[in-house]
């Protein structure tokens, strides 16, 4: 940390300057806490009985651990009427998230590299054009999608999800390969080019391999937005073809006998567990996606 | 041929962006135009391509329940914008005092940006239920007259949806500004420090009003989340007790995909469109003749 770029306020040492930094360390801590809490009793309560549950408190720990829950979350609770826990309903989340998330990668490489390496007349109207995509609310689009999608022979099919968010990724994309490009000299681009290397020679070549910041960023950020997301997958597809959000809501509203919060909480922890982990081995480059898509949303 | 092949070749950078750029009319301006265009026809359950004027908005703010959408937009937004820019602010500032183990806390901090909002409205469900949740907490503790139905009464419901999202968002509100304080310049802090300027004021003197592109940033990333907020609410309330924690992005829903009202839905769907565009297309366009210099 010491090489650190520093900054803040230069203090006068001294029993003022320590209880400052208790204060400030106090402050600090508590919010901590407040963070963490909501992750906490999530674990505690998937691990109790729900006897436990109903005589003991919100963030008791638990007296004795119980993974009976989470076998049921995963494959045995009730999505509405069907019982087959989250299981295939987490499979049909990779499914459709792999794809999407690769080809609207790969395509956002692609428009980057072309809007701003090979500029024609017209790239930057046709980028802003683009990048107006990123910000629509969905709602707009859902009435249409939903009959397009029913034309193609895709209406509630994982296929059409991946259709759906590769479209509106696709924004999103350019805009990160986009800002990372116009920082990339042009020099070694011209050069190849006098060396006669044509358009995907140097994509492939020169291009791609330097953007690997760039497209771990995308990655992240698109696999974040698409596992996450919750409104497509419950306006295109049905039952079976459900993304995992889709199918935790469901699990949590279905009002079938008593309510089962531990069962709940194991569902959530699960749905959320590909996309936690993804942050904690990668949290500097989720952060990078956050700040770099300041100009996006 | 050769010269063919070079021509292609020039080509090649426009004919690449070509199809995205058409799927991107299409998708996005073909299909806004199509929800712009049923709005202002007499779509009931099918839609109906006659042309009927404004009537669909005449029926929408007719509509009691938009109202409480548009109502409870305004009170979700203003809560959730303001609270999150304080915390965000607060704890930017904190970090940036030289703390040891800011990465740990940074990470701590901004964990629920990870976190699909159904995941989160599940988590807050159970912590603010009336039987076992919080409120049991309280009588636990000796606060026996200690009462939260937040979740299920029709008048508070609304504030749980911004308790929820304040804790999910925050933490990016502080990463935004951590950000804009780390790009304020060493010497101005020094500066500060050698007039005699005491914490408070070398902040709200100095610093803040140098960060003011962020600060507004902040709120509009912050505001345009406030719009397009679905997931949480479902999640957290399903939009009741009733409908009193609509807001316009489930009662688009509802009205689209459950009561089967297209024209309704899709004149909703054009309002959030335009207010959308108020908020979002000044600030694009401010930023783009930043960046393209």
């Amino acid at each position: 940390m010491s090489g650190r770029h520093t900054s803040g306020i230069v203090q006068r040492r001294g029993l003022h300057h320590s209880l400052m930094r208790a204060v400030l360390f106090a402050v600090l801590g508590v919010f901590c806490i407040y963070y963490l809490i909501p992750l906490l009793v999530m674990i505690s309560t998937s691990l109790k009985s729900l006897t436990e549950i109903r005589e003991g408190s919100l963030i008791s720990l638990p007296k004795e651990f119980d993974f009976s829950a989470w076998e049921k979350a995963w494959n045995s609770a009730c999505v509405g009427v069907r019982c087959n826990g989250l299981a295939p309903y987490m499979w049909n989340s990779v499914m459709m998230t792999v794809p999407a998330v690769a080809i609207s990668t790969i395509l956002g490489a692609l428009n980057g590299y072309a809007l701003t390496k090979w500029r024609f007349r017209g790239a930057d109207t046709i980028f802003a054009l683009m990048l107006f995509g990123a910000f629509i609310p969905f709602q707009v689009i859902l009435l249409p999608m939903a009959r397009v999608l029913g034309q193609l022979g895709l209406a509630g099919t994982i296929p059409g999800l991946i259709l759906v968010h590769t479209v509106y990724g696709l924004a999103f994309t350019t805009l990160f390969f986009r800002n990372f490009f116009i920082g990339v000299s042009s020099g070694i681009i011209q050069a190849a080019k006098v060396d006669g290397a044509g358009f995907f020679g140097i994509f492939f070549r020169l291009v791609l391999p330097m953007s690997l910041p760039a497209i771990v960023v995308t990655v992240i950020w698109q696999f974040t937005q698409i596992w996450n997301d919750f409104l497509f997958g419950v306006a295109f597809t049905i039952g079976d073809s459900n993304p995992v959000t889709v199918a935790l809501n469901n699990v949590v509203n279905t009002s079938t006998g008593v309510k089962e919060y531990n069962v709940d909480m194991a569902a959530a922890i699960i749905a959320a567990l590909p996309t936690l982990a993804v942050y904690v081995v990668a949290g500097a480059w989720f952060v990078r996606g956050l700040s770099a898509g300041a100009v996006k949303g | 041929m050769a010269r063919f092949g070079r021509a292609l070749e020039r080509r090649l950078p426009a004919i690449v962006v070509s199809p995205l750029f058409a799927a991107s009319l299409f998708f996005v301006y073909g299909f806004i135009v199509w929800t712009a265009y049923i709005s202002l026809t007499r779509s009931g359950v099918m839609p109906n391509y006659e042309f009927d004027g404004l009537s669909q908005y005449v029926r929408l703010w007719e509509t009691p329940r938009w109202y409480v959408a548009i109502r409870n937009l305004f009170v979700f937004s203003g809560l959730f914008i303001s609270i999150s820019m304080a915390i965000g602010i607060l704890l930017a500032i904190l970090l940036d005092q030289k703390v040891r183990i800011e990465g740990v806390i940074r990470t701590i901090y901004l964990y629920p940006m990870a976190l699909s909002f159904i995941v989160t409205g599940t988590v807050w469900k159970w912590m603010l239920n009336p039987g076992l949740g919080l409120e049991r907490l309280m009588h636990q503790a000796g606060f026996e007259n200690f009462s939260f139905d937040w979740l299920v009464n029709s008048h508070y419901a609304i504030y749980t949806v911004v308790i929820a999202a304040v804790w999910q968002s925050s933490g990016y509100a502080m990463a935004l500004f951590l950000a804009g304080l780390r790009s304020v310049d060493d010497e101005v802090l020094k500066a500060a420090a050698i007039d005699g300027a005491g914490l408070w004021r070398t902040y709200t003197g100095i610093v803040l009003p140098m960060l003011r592109p962020v600060f507004l940033s902040t709120i509009i990333i912050l505001a345009h989340l406030a719009i397009k907020s679905f997931d949480l609410v479902i999640a957290l309330t399903g939009g009741g007790p009733g409908y009193a924690t609509d807001m316009p992005a489930t009662f688009m829903y509802s009205f689209a995909f459950q009561r089967s009202e297209l024209g309704v839905a899709a004149a909703s769907a054009t309002m959030m469109l335009m207010t959308v565009i108020a908020i979002i297309v000044p600030y694009l366009y401010s930023e783009l003749r930043k960046t393209s210099g």
